[in-house]
């Protein structure tokens, strides 16, 4: 029965092509408008690292002046000072830790036809990449002893790798910036990363990094990194005087394996400021964050409340639309009621005559499903186009475009429901007057 | 005309009435908070930044290898722009308006304050800022070249004098006296003292709380090796100009990269480009919905006609006009868009107290109701005209025909 409602269903809708159309277009509009913008919102929100996430924590401590806080919620600064990075660094107590910051260096290019170009590079420590996991290519990460020793050597991604050296294994090859040789030790591979969720300082979705250096070896440098820097009281003149100054200038994660972890890290960063109250620091009451990767991303906002916005409004067309679609249907529907008297007085029973007129809504919600998902890829298509930074986020999956479908489906049975029950309720007698 | 048998046949078919007036309802309450948003992010564009943006553009220049002298490049590549057929002025600077990046601190008016009077960005540049900005000074001077002080980012020291925006010197001295005042820069560093007063100059930072606090500082001031530089051509010729800058630096000195040569209209488009974006697609939202509206009313009326086909030839047999019939369609839709409406009006005050509560958006001002009532009205009174000059047209012998 089923494929002969199928086959009444799609008959049913070339007899009114205008109406079909208006109602297919109707549910692609609103599906179209739903999920272009749920994509990007879900993209956006979605665990960069599910696998660790609640095991990566971003280190707050509040060092700020002791006349205002930080930010106005009364949150500690989003960064570290130089002195806080590298104490923390040096006690080691958490399973995994990598301070770091980023820095804008000249690349000088052996290679004649490679013109000098400015490279952006994650200043940072061996454990970044046991922590975040990019994959690797050529070579591995730098070692513990590299960073203690201050070594100029590099880790390369992928994109940098080719314009260097095409894409050859180029570890212990040298790269030369700003007149000092580097080698390489490892190359990345393609590291496909949604948010830079590990350095949320300049906007979530920035460019990633082209290089990867020491810590203790970009320092000696005495360049200044090119991310945000703040300062509540001056730092003075000189980078010595930097270093030791209040200004947050630095990211710091930490890999805590357990809860208990969590808690043993908690108390030993309180004590350590504790500690530095006594030397006259830390002049604000305790207040130390150890936000994990999610928890950090929603209080930086990562899904920006604009798209939150076009997510709600997005929501807000597609009820409209269904509401739309219901009132046709209902009209299209009590049309027919001759034919339902019809088939009921033939000894169809209104199960049977729902099932009919739910199958013709489905098909309408699925041609619609097809067109709104059509529509979708457009929709994404014009997100990129209008948000340069968002190209990483503004892409289908087989989960979107699955749930594009089903949510189409669902909503055209949803308004046909009613409808539908109209319709079964035709009393034949009353039809089969003349 | 009588409302009332309208009514009573409307009361026939409450559902369909329903449903069209909570689309109605739906789209007036999305279509007020949405045409409020866009005109929201319509005045921020807007805003001025005070500069001369049309003849204006920027860029960086890093040096590389050991021994570069970033200061005495950056001599003698100004002398080099400023000699450069089709520019009007060049200056070095730390930053420009809208750029998103840059130095902000805090300024007082006694030393050691606990906390700092208002805050600002500071822009650094030399004699011919002001000029190559664009800026207008409106009281005081500008500053002499003896005054420009050669420091960098690790060593920036406190200017001994200063130009202050206008937004600036009235939040410092509300009395309209700072020309000649002395602020601090620093806790307890030594004073700088107001010579100028320009009329306007935002902040790097579009959603800063002090957008048109700024100082000027006459300094040179290179970051690391790097050094940036803001030139304002001739009317006209900035396109030009910026064509042949880059090869005409490398020639000067090619030991360094010409970073991206951006014209400051560039640096306006992209700040705001999150608030176009918004605008853009809460429009193309919009129009979807008022079409959508427009669409269901015009499928609903039609339905309606074809329904009543024999009342209304039976109506024209016993004396209506074609012109009573229209109007009786006109009539039935202005009651149910009416009802929508008053229940999207409602609605469209708790959409907006809602974004008020969620967002810290502002309130929706009260006239977008009334307006959205207007042009609602308006888009059904035309959706159901096709309809109901269709059903005019009925004549007056179907009523009697039995079939």
């Amino acid at each position: 029965m089923f494929t002969y409602y199928l086959q009444l269903g799609l008959r049913s809708l070339k007899r009114n092509p205008i109406l079909t159309a208006l109602m297919v277009v109707g549910i692609a509009l609103g599906i179209a408008a739903s999920m272009t913008t749920l994509t990007v919102m879900h993209l956006m929100g979605s665990d960069p690292i599910p696998w660790k996430s609640d095991k990566l924590h971003y280190v707050q401590l509040d060092s700020w002046s002791p006349d205002e806080p930080a930010n106005d919620d009364g949150s500690p600064p989003d960064q570290v000072t130089y002195r806080d990075a590298t104490a923390l660094m040096e006690a080691a107590k958490a399973d995994k830790q990598a301070a770091m910051f980023k820095l804008v260096l000249p690349v000088q290019p052996e290679n004649p036809e490679v013109k000098p170009f400015q490279s952006l590079v994650r200043v940072t420590y061996t454990d970044f990449f046991g922590m975040f996991e990019p994959p690797f290519q050529y070579g591995g990460p730098w070692d513990r002893k590299q960073d203690t020793e201050h070594a100029r050597v590099l880790v390369l991604s992928k994109d940098v790798n080719e314009k260097l050296f095409g894409g050859q294994d180029s570890v212990g090859k040298t790269v030369r910036m700003n007149g000092i040789d580097y080698s390489v030790v490892g190359v990345l591979d393609e590291w496909k990363l949604r948010s830079k969720y590990y350095d949320l300082t300049n906007g979530a979705f920035s460019d990633p990094e082209e290089m990867y250096m020491p810590f203790t070896t970009a320092v000696d440098l005495k360049q200044r990194g090119s991310g945000n820097n703040n300062c509540w009281r001056s730092p003075g003149n000189g980078w010595e005087s930097y270093l030791e100054s209040e200004c947050v200038w630095m990211q710091m994660w930490v890999q805590l394996d357990s809860p208990a972890r969590l808690a043993e890290y908690h108390s030993f960063l309180d004590n350590y400021v504790n500690e530095q109250k006594k030397l006259g620091r830390f002049q604000r009451p305790l207040n130390n964050r150890l936000l994990d990767v999610n928890q950090w991303m929603a209080d930086q906002r990562v899904v920006s409340s604009d798209v939150q916005v076009q997510t709600g409004l997005g929501f807000a067309f597609l009820a409209v639309c269904l509401v739309n679609t219901i009132g046709l249907l209902l009209a299209k529907f009590t049309r027919k009621a001759g034919e339902v008297g019809l088939r009921r007085a033939l000894g169809a029973s209104r199960r049977e005559v729902f099932k009919q007129f739910l199958i013709e809504s489905g098909v309408i919600g699925l041609s619609g499903g097809l067109l709104g998902l059509l529509l979708t890829g457009l929709g994404l298509l014009a997100i990129r186009a209008l948000y340069t930074e968002y190209r990483t986020v503004a892409s289908l999956d087989w989960t979107m475009v699955l749930t594009t479908i089903v949510l189409a489906v669902a909503s055209a049975l949803l308004a046909g429901l009613y409808p539908t029950w109209r319709a079964c309720r035709v009393q034949p007698a009353a039809q089969l007057k003349v | 005309m009588e409302i009332r048998p309208i009514f009573s046949a409307l009361m026939r078919s409450k559902v369909s009435m329903i449903l069209i007036g909570l689309q109605v309802a739906l789209t007036l309450a999305i279509v007020c908070n949405a045409l409020f948003i866009i005109s929201e992010r319509l005045d921020r564009m807007d805003r001025p930044s005070g500069m001369n943006e049309a003849d204006t553009f920027w860029f960086g220049s890093t040096g590389f290898g050991q021994g570069f002298d970033v200061n005495g490049v950056q001599q003698s590549d100004l002398q080099l722009l400023r000699r450069l057929p089709g520019v009007a002025a060049a200056t070095s600077v730390l930053s420009v308006p809208m750029s998103g990046g840059g130095w902000s601190t805090g300024i007082s008016l006694q030393p050691n304050q606990r906390t700092s009077t208002a805050s600002t960005a500071m822009y650094a540049t030399d004699a011919q800022g002001l000029d190559t900005y664009g800026v207008k000074l409106v009281a005081g001077r500008n500053f002499k070249q003896e005054e420009v002080v050669a420091r960098s980012i690790n060593d920036r020291g406190v200017p001994s004098v200063i130009i202050v925006t206008r937004a600036l010197a009235d939040a410092l001295f509300p009395g309209g006296d700072a020309i000649g005042k002395q602020v601090y820069l620093e806790n307890d560093g030594p004073t700088s003292t107001i010579i100028g007063i320009v009329e306007r100059a935002q902040t790097p930072w579009m959603g800063s709380d002090f957008i048109e606090n700024a100082t000027f500082s006459p300094s040179y001031m290179p970051y690391g090796t790097s050094t940036r530089f803001l030139v304002r051509a001739e009317p006209g010729r900035r396109d030009e100009v910026m064509k042949t800058i880059e090869q005409k630096m490398q020639e000067a000195n090619p030991s360094r990269i010409i970073g991206r040569l951006r014209s400051i209209e560039q640096v306006r488009r992209e700040a705001y480009s999150g608030d176009r974006a918004m605008a853009i697609i809460l429009g193309v939202v919009i129009a979807a919905l008022l079409a959508i509206t427009a669409l269901g009313i015009v499928g609903m009326a039609s339905f309606w006609v074809a329904q009543r086909t024999k009342q209304i030839g039976t109506r024209r047999a016993l004396g209506a006009t074609k012109f009573d019939i229209l109007r009786y369609f006109q009539t039935e839709n202005f009651i149910i868009t009416t009802l929508g409406l008053v229940a999207g009006g409602v609605l469209a005050y708790a959409l907006s107290l809602w974004l008020m509560h969620a967002y810290q958006s502002p309130r929706l001002p009260w006239y977008y109701v009334p307006v959205g009532f207007l042009c609602l009205w308006m888009l059904g009174q035309l959706a159901v005209l096709g309809p109901a000059l269709r059903a005019s047209r009925v004549p007056p012998a179907v009523a009697t025909r039995s079939v």
